[in-house]
């Protein structure tokens, strides 16, 4: 009963950590077809930069909750400048170049930034467990469980429910979905192409920060911690299926629950299991669980 | 059949025999090194002749490395031509079973798979502590053919034998992309559907491709145990398979020189980046990748059959 309940819970808030970070991914893959390697850097450029900021924060005399904000507010500034630079500095150079040709592009960006990332922040871990601390521990069915964490699963749901309101509600996310369903036809339309790529990606971006933002306070900033993030957030999108938002909230839920399960019960197969699953997901569904199927082009 | 690549090729091998012979012994392992690499990234080139590009480069070499190191720990197998043999075995017919299903995928999806592939071999590795989990475990010192070398004479006989190697696959692969089923990987590239019609499977053909390039990494991977005289799990993981698929970039796909010469440049570049600034050495490959894929789309390769056209004029 403990352990199921354990399952439950670390899976859940493990969804929802992987869910943030790969929403950013898919909406990218979905709108541009660009398989965005730098993600992982975006991440690791969010959490860095969020890590420093609160440590300059805690410094001050400053209401200890407004920290939360300035994680935030951190995220959006950090992604927003680099996907201006990533996306109008070089990718706009590879627009109707191959999908694979853009993924290696996205690939050098990513090896350029994570030494961008030593070179402002050096090697030396950050730590800014603070907001994490704030928020105490709660015990749930006998289990402590930290709050900070159980909060990460409503801010997946928020953000989620905001993508989804973006997408299916408003006159862009209506655009975002013609473009998704056929470029060619949206410019001749007259639908502004560029400009809502280069939105999209700094939404994308910005979720990528967001995620390594939220996740900074509870484990220690160190380099490298990009490299793992982007491989797994493949997983989660490749489960789910490419640049489809409902198949990243599944995706991230089978990826989180069966690691979680795996830690509670096989410590042994962590790592096999999500790489397995995916397999196992390609196989049966090339497409993903919720992608659609390409047409074969004569 | 000995037309001006294999010339070509004759000619580039005693050129690289005679400067791994005078280099200094770094120089001379940088080569091996190089070289054995450029086997993988050769690999790599007769898929993306295909139009597939893999991701999981790092699953086919990294099996040519554990079976090369677990051959001499596991069985007391230390001749090298054995070790080639088992690791050519391990990589083939791993490629053969997973090929059944990696062949009926094509672009994103292909290199996704393979990576997948890839990093569930990692997470087996780096979990099994038989095998050393993340910190791998030594090879022992290869003999060949019954002839162990002394120290001083092990890295030039692994030398002469990567060397020999890389011209006789060199050669093969050439031979085997001038052939009709060589020249099929361009076809499906082109536009498959047509090549179904014309009779020809390209699900078996890229089947194929797959274990030809699973092969070349095999090979890669043993040489590499053999030189490096360790292995471990890194050698599987998914940046290792990034780093092939830059390489194969770098080089372009013009030519079975192409990624030797590639592989080479790669390593001093590599080499040269980390000594004088081992902080931003990433940074540089990335520059160097991005001006490649902005400025010769069809990578170094390109550049010299275009100049060497030039001449021509």
């Amino acid at each position: 009963m403990l352990t199921t309940v354990a399952i439950l819970v670390d899976g859940l808030v493990y969804a929802s950590w992987l869910f943030i970070v790969a929403i950013g991914l898919t909406l990218i893959y979905g709108v541009m077809k660009i398989l965005n390697v730098a993600h992982g850097s975006l991440y690791a450029l969010g959490a860095y930069s969020a890590a420093w900021i609160i440590g300059i924060y805690f410094q001050s005399d400053l209401p200890p909750y407004g920290s939360f904000a300035v994680l935030i507010l951190s995220a959006v500034v950090i992604g927003l400048i680099a996907s201006l630079v990533i996306e109008r500095g070089v990718l706009r150079l590879m627009y109707g170049r191959d999908e694979i040709v853009i993924v290696l592009a996205t690939f050098a960006i990513f090896l350029i930034l994570e030494d961008f990332v030593k070179l402002v922040w050096g090697v030396d871990p950050y730590f800014a467990y603070q907001p994490y601390g704030l928020l105490g521990r709660v015990r749930l069915f006998g289990l402590g469980f930290a709050i900070y964490d159980l909060a990460l699963i409503g801010v997946a749901a928020v953000i989620g429910l905001l993508v989804w309101w973006g997408l299916n509600r408003t006159r862009i996310g209506k655009l975002l979905l013609a473009v998704i369903y056929d470029r060619e036809i949206s410019v001749a339309m007259g639908i502004n192409v560029n400009l809502l790529f280069a939105g999209t990606f700094a939404v994308g971006a910005v979720l990528g920060a967001l995620g390594g933002a939220l996740t900074a306070p509870a484990i220690s900033v160190s380099p490298g911690i990009g490299v793992e993030v982007i491989v797994l957030a493949f997983a989660v999108v490749v489960i789910g299926g490419l640049g489809s938002v409902p198949g990243v909230l599944i995706g991230a839920l089978i990826v989180g629950i069966c690691r979680a399960a795996a830690v509670h019960l096989l410590p042994e197969v962590e790592l096999f299991i999500i790489y397995a699953v995916m397999s196992l997901v390609l196989a049966l569904r090339p497409q993903g669980l919720f992608g659609r199927a390409a047409v074969r082009k004569i | 059949m000995i037309d001006r690549t294999v010339w070509g090729l004759f000619a580039a091998l005693l050129v690289v025999l005679g400067a791994g012979f005078i280099a200094a012994d770094w120089a001379q392992f940088l080569l091996v090194l190089a070289l054995a690499k450029g086997m993988v990234v050769l690999g790599l080139l007769v898929l993306m002749r295909a139009g597939l590009v893999s991701f999981g480069q790092g699953l086919w070499y990294g099996l040519g490395c554990y079976a090369a190191g677990m051959a001499g720990n596991f069985l007391g197998v230390t001749d090298a031509f054995l070790l080639l043999a088992l690791g050519i075995a391990a990589s083939t017919t791993v490629a053969f079973i997973l090929g059944f299903l990696l062949s009926r995928y094509r672009e994103i999806f292909f290199a996704l798979l393979n990576m997948a592939f890839s990093m569930i071999l990692f997470g087996v590795l780096v979990k099994t502590s038989v095998l050393g989990s993340t910190d791998g475990f030594n090879v022992l010192t290869p003999t060949f053919l019954g002839y162990a070398p002394s120290e001083a004479a092990l890295g030039d006989t692994v030398f002469l034998l990567t060397a020999v190697i890389s011209f006789v696959v060199a050669v093969l692969i050439h031979w085997y992309l001038g052939s009709t089923m060589g020249f099929i990987g361009e076809a499906i590239r082109e536009n498959e559907l047509r090549v179904e019609y014309l009779g020809v499977s390209a699900r078996r053909a890229v089947h194929i491709k797959l274990m030809i390039a699973a092969a070349l990494s095999g090979i890669g991977g043993v040489l590499t145990a053999i030189a490096v005289g360790h292995v471990d799990p890194e050698m599987t993981y998914w940046t290792t398979s990034g780093e092939f698929v830059f390489v194969a970039i770098l080089s372009g796909t013009g030519s079975v020189a192409a990624p030797f010469m590639g592989s080479i440049i790669f390593e001093v570049l590599r080499t040269y980046a980390y000594e004088y600034s081992p902080y931003t050495w990433q940074m540089l490959m990335g520059a160097v990748m991005l001006l490649v894929i902005i400025f010769l789309p069809g990578g170094l390769w390109s550049a010299l059959s275009r100049s060497r056209k030039g001449e021509g004029k």
